[in-house]
């Protein structure tokens, strides 16, 4: 088992609860062991900064400060909502320049008792842990129903691999973990350009029509390349493009039916782990329909494989064809 | 470690305050300095201390030569700007007057004092304990004689392209012999894959391909390509080559270069190098029709009989015997006096931009597939098509700047892409009739008849937008984007994001030191710039030599430049090598380390560390010995010594500890 | 015409004021105006001001128009902008400062972006986690109210799936968290 500090972050406890319900039991079967960081705070999410800079610092830093005192010798976090690890990741990198920032919010964090020292705790989000840390061979190894057939848009969003202050991701806009994660689940993985493009963020509450044309944009084109189904690895995104989707047809007039659902879930739904456990049934645009085509007759169907065009000219290899493997920064 | 008699200096010291102009006087009372020389350095020996406007002009040199002459200086402390700039100058000043050139010594008070402080009263201060340093310093100079070296008539010119050519036919017509060593299988370099020359659009292979074969017969030039130099040594004057000549696996005395051999080979090889990836060649090959030599090479790693055993299909159609499969690489060694580094570029990996699709996206060219593709003898035999191979284009987008002034990536203008892309504008506008967009931050066409060439393409109807592409996507939104690739990007003269659907994209990608650049600047025991290109002497009055003597750089070797500027110092590197050829030998500054035999206990620490190779070991005596000529003076060894063994000429320990002493002396007493 | 701001001191020196805010190196003075950024964002078509227009209007000192902009509030802090500018200029962190000091100066007309973010810092220090139900739907009363019968049925859905909480959850340590905020308060007032 690997430890880890957990910080769920607000959203799962409200709408992001099936991410909550499915990453527990998956995070087990993979041996991963979360300790939730005692008595947490929001970590302001992207509305604190606009308010007040040094405060929205010193509020994220709060939970560095209890992670490092509860650590223990584990020196990670694991975040699995984008947001929140985007804060935590900026902030420990912000601290760690020793710009004169640090003693700010060390000073700011004394006030109520605590301190943290830049640097000594690894901030990951999940997805990157069961991709780069956990390792695909041991998702492979806990696949028990593969999910052939399901066409599924890797929908990553932006807050993970942007700005990617840790330099953990292989890409910050064509990043390939979520990619390989679902491969490694037996499901076909549709070519989705717009896999890190946002998803409208906060702008359902502010500027409800800038949200509805970024959620349309999203789920448009995932209908345009035959997605049964998006992933999201943050509960913002999910939110805004499962709860937000019917607003949008309203408003923009178009008939979207797009389900999306939290990579946990699909790998839990691979484990053999049951829909309901896995928080199933919670997303307002039902994933039900899409969850028939595993395993489905088109399945059967071999892909034709498209002739070789002699006249074709011949195109330069991808850079990256597979996530790089990371050294381990600790031994656990 | 103060020197004189009873604390009384016999010498004679004239002590000179330069003003610079106000580069110095502006922060640094020059006029105070000198008085102060005057009174408080008396008792050191200081018999006259002036200040004036510009030391180094003639007036200024004059003043000194007439001070050694009238009041018998026996040594000279300039107070100036760098001796990177004027050490020669006073030093000959000296000379003229009858004093020993190397008992004159020139300290900064520009770069070190004038220039980097903003308090005047303590630039002031320091100003006076930087000449008291050189005043202490100068009591324990000795006068010296400059060595003198021959210098070998043969030149090494590393790289065929079009600088690395200029070069050697420059020097070969002067009638001195050239080794011109080349890593691929011929010459010609980047500009042999080019179709058209800007702003001309002249073609390109009908300029080059007459001095590549000029090269490939000179009776004075040894060409040798498919050949890499393994090691350096020795100095200006007295170079030590060898070089690995790679085994072609073909007898170039029995072969006519008539092809048969590549004809039959089977194997067929994705060619990354001179197709940029857009084209094949077979496993025997010659990169191109017009190569020099033309004799082909034999690629062992994709070789059938070399992975198999089985094929030779070369061999047994070769009519005249010329495939040797047991041909091994040679080694040669030769010497010469000179080495000109042409080694050119590479071109920057547009994958690593993820938001232009190179790699990902298919009608999205580099700069250099294009090229090919323009190339009536390229993959697609000229015709402008999307990688299908035979649609043409109807709307064609070309993004400047790839990988330039970007600090992600490269942060300097990589010079060329420009023109170049405008280049590309007008070949797609008149072989394809397509509308063309050029995507641009700024438009920089700074040489002779470029601006015009701009005109000509704005006339001829190209779009041109002012905006960094943010990035090219296959995400269609609207209907008239479906099946195109759309650039997005912000138009910045109308302050609004546009998305332009095109059917082809052109990345004009920058221009990137070699990617072995720093291995091979070790070799030749030169530096390069935290970017990578090779540094010249100085920037803007030597840019074609290196601080190592008697290794020049030429073309894009020393920073990104189009074709005009690369001949232009290939000949500049010809003519400095040939003005040392001329010489016949050539001083060295004697600044040098030398070992105290009887103190050497044979550690033997400084042999490894010398970076000139100059430290030979005698076995028999166990002492280190320092061969003058190689000795560059830099000091690593002196330092490096446990035993206090080697002392370095003009840099003894007396010297730099006087210095000291002079430094933290009390100046406001 | 629109009114230019008066070339006072303080104008000038908005740009320098502004990069200073955000931090040591938000390298805002750098900007090159390529519209790298402008290019980028999603949202650009709702602004008023592209990011690499707002860098200009700073830059000629045009205070009032930057901060009555709708630019900093439209942004979606997606990145983009951040890991493509050639500049490495730290966008989103400039538009945080622009926020605050609209908010500061009571320039944007528009406030239900100020007032999302304003209630969104309530609900925070009240109790240490962010409370999704309370704050929409006192959000949607004050600005969207004429939106809410649309959005009843998503709000029901969203109950009814318990993915939303009735009560809010407070953290033990609040009172430490609003001593550790109070001082980071003053220290920012400093």
């Amino acid at each position: 088992m690997s430890k880890y500090l957990y910080y769920p972050g607000c959203s799962m406890e409200g709408s992001g609860k099936a991410y909550h319900d499915s990453l527990m039991p998956v995070c087990e079967k993979i041996g991963l062991e979360l300790q939730e960081i005692d008595d947490w705070n929001c970590c302001g999410a992207t509305e604190y900064l606009g308010i007040n800079k040094l405060p929205a610092y010193a509020l994220i830093g709060r939970n560095l400060a209890l992670a490092e005192a509860q650590a223990n010798g584990a020196k990670d976090i694991v975040a699995p909502c984008s947001a929140c690890y985007l804060n935590l990741t900026k902030t420990d990198s912000y601290m760690a320049k020793k710009d004169g920032v640090d003693e700010l919010i060390n000073d700011a964090l004394a006030a109520g008792g605590l301190s943290y020292e830049p640097g000594q705790l690894s901030i990951f989000h999940l997805l990157d842990v069961i991709v780069h840390e956990v390792g695909l061979d041991t998702v492979k190894k806990n696949v028990v129903r593969p999910l052939t057939g399901l066409r599924v848009a890797p929908y990553v969003g932006c807050m993970a691999p942007r700005y990617d202050y840790a330099k953990r991701w292989s890409d910050s806009e064509h990043p390939l973990e979520l990619d390989l994660l679902i491969e490694a689940l037996g499901a076909e993985v549709v070519d989705y350009p717009l896999k890190t493009h946002c998803c409208g963020g906060h702008m359902p509450q502010i500027s409800p029509d800038t949200a509805y044309e970024l959620i349309h944009r999203l789920v448009d084109y995932a209908e345009e390349v035959k997605t049964d189904i998006m992933v999201a690895i943050c509960p913002m995104c999910q939110m805004n493009i499962d709860a937000y989707q019917n607003e949008t047809n309203q408003h923009l007039g178009t008939n979207h039916k797009m389900p999306i659902v939290f990579f946990t879930q699909l790998m839990g739904l691979a484990f053999g782990i049951d829909e309901k456990t896995l928080g199933f049934g919670t997303e307002l645009i039902s994933a039900k329909d899409a969850l028939a085509e595993i395993g489905s007759e088109k399945t059967v169907v071999k892909k034709k494989r498209p002739r070789k065009d002699k006249n074709a000219l011949p195109m330069p290899q991808p850079l990256i064809s597979k996530a790089p493997t990371r050294e381990k920064e600790i031994s656990r | 470690m103060t020197k004189g008699n009873g604390g009384m200096p016999q010498e004679k010291i004239g002590v000179y305050v330069c003003h610079c102009g106000t580069n110095i006087s502006a922060m640094v009372d020059v006029e105070d300095v000198a008085q102060w020389a005057a009174d408080k350095l008396k008792h050191r020996g200081v018999v006259i201390a002036r200040d004036y406007k510009f030391m180094c002009s003639s007036l200024g040199q004059e003043l000194i030569e007439k001070d050694i002459k009238e009041l018998g200086l026996t040594r000279v402390v300039v107070a100036a700007c760098s001796p990177h700039l004027h050490e020669k100058t006073f030093r000959t000043a000296c000379e003229n007057a009858g004093l020993n050139p190397y008992l004159c010594e020139l300290v900064s008070i520009r770069e070190q004092v004038s220039w980097v402080h903003t308090d005047k009263v303590a630039a002031t201060a320091k100003s006076k304990a930087v000449l008291s340093g050189g005043v202490e310093r100068v009591l324990w100079h000795e006068p010296l004689e400059a060595m003198s070296v021959p210098i070998h008539p043969a030149t090494l010119v590393v790289g065929g392209g079009i600088a690395g050519i200029q070069a050697s036919l420059e020097i070969a017509d002067a009638g001195h012999p050239v080794y011109l060593v080349e890593r691929d299988p011929s010459i010609g370099g980047h500009m042999a894959q080019f179709d058209k020359t800007f702003p001309t659009l002249d073609c390109s292979a009908c300029i080059l391909t007459p001095k590549m074969v000029d090269a490939g017969v000179h009776p004075n030039i040894t060409l040798m390509t498919w050949a890499e130099v393994e090691n350096v040594d020795g100095y200006i004057g007295n170079f030590d080559v060898t070089v690995r000549q790679k085994a072609r696996k073909v007898i170039t005395d029995l072969c006519t270069g008539c092809g048969i051999c590549v004809e039959k080979c089977p194997k067929k090889v994705l060619d990354d190098i001179y197709e940029a990836g857009l084209g094949y060649r077979k496993a025997v090959y010659t990169p191109f029709p017009q190569a020099v030599p033309n004799y082909p090479v034999m690629d062992l790693d994709n070789c059938i009989y070399f992975d198999t055993g089985k094929c030779k299909a070369c061999e047994k159609f070769c009519p005249t015997e010329a495939i040797d499969f047991t041909q091994e690489d040679e080694i040669v060694e030769f010497e010469v006096g000179n080495i000109i580094l042409a080694t050119g570029y590479d071109l920057f990996d547009a994958r690593k931009m993820s938001n232009y699709g190179y790699g990902r996206l298919k009608n999205v060219f580099s700069s250099l597939e294009f090229e090919r593709m323009c190339n009536a003898s390229g993959p697609t035999e000229g015709n402008i098509v999307l990688r299908d191979g035979v649609t043409t284009p109807k709307t064609v987008g070309i993004i400047h700047c790839v990988g330039s002034r970007d600090k992600n990536f490269n942060e300097y203008c990589s010079s060329i892409c420009c023109m170049q892309s405008l280049k590309f504008a007008h070949v797609v506008d008149e072989r394809t009739g397509a509308q063309v967009y050029n995507f641009y931050i700024d438009i920089r066409t700074p040489g002779k008849e470029y601006d015009e060439f701009y005109n000509r393409i704005v006339e001829e109807g190209t779009h041109f937008v002012r905006g960094k592409v943010a990035e090219v996507t296959n995400a269609a939104r609207q209907p008239d984007e479906r099946e195109k690739l759309i650039i997005q990007v912000e138009d910045t003269l109308i302050g609004k994001q546009r998305r332009i659907p095109v059917d082809m994209v052109i990345l004009s990608a920058g221009l990137e030191p070699r990617h072995d650049a720093k291995d091979v600047a070790k070799l030749f025991g030169i530096s390069c710039s935290a970017d990578g290109w090779y540094i010249e002497k100085h920037p803007k009055l030597d840019p074609i030599a290196t601080m190592t003597d008697g290794v020049y750089i030429a073309g894009c070797v020393q920073g990104p430049k189009d074709i005009p500027a690369s001949v232009v110092q290939g000949a500049a590197a010809a003519a400095r090598v040939l003005g040392k050829i001329q010489q016949g030998e050539m001083e060295l500054e004697p600044i040098r380390a030398s070992v105290i035999e009887e103190q050497c206990s044979g550690c033997r620490i400084c042999n490894d560390l010398c970076p000139y190779n100059a430290i030979l070991f005698h076995e028999e005596t166990m002492v280190s010995e320092i061969n003058a000529a190689l000795c560059q003076g830099c000091g690593t060894c002196v330092a490096a010594c446990p035993a206090g063994a080697i002392t370095g000429t003009g840099f003894s320990n007396e010297q730099v500890l006087a210095q000291i002493e002079g430094l933290l002396m009390d100046v406001n007493i | 015409m629109p009114h230019l701001s008066p070339k006072t001191e303080e104008n000038t020196k908005l740009i320098e004021y502004v990069a200073s805010r955000t931090g040591r190196d938000s390298r805002l003075e750098t900007c090159i105006q390529c519209g790298t950024c402008g290019g980028s964002c999603p949202s650009a078509m709702d602004m008023e001001h592209t990011p690499r227009d707002v860098f200009a209007l700073l830059r000629a000192g045009e205070r009032e128009t930057v901060l009555s902009s709708n630019t900093p509030w439209i942004c979606v802090s997606c990145y983009f902008c951040a890991v493509r500018c050639p500049q490495e200029i730290k966008i989103p962190d400039v538009m945080y400062t622009l926020k605050s000091m609209a908010i500061t100066k009571g320039a944007y007309q528009d406030s239900a972006a100020s007032d999302f973010s304003q209630t969104f810092v309530d609900m925070v220090e009240n109790y240490g986690r962010s409370y999704e139900l309370g704050l929409a739907t006192r959000h949607y009363l004050r600005h969207f109210p004429l939106r809410l019968p649309s959005m009843a049925p998503m709000g029901m859905g969203l109950l009814s799936k318990k993915r939303l909480n009735l009560k809010p959850k407070k953290i033990q340590g609040i009172k430490q968290l609003n001593d550790i905020l109070d001082r980071a308060k003053e220290l920012e007032a400093a």
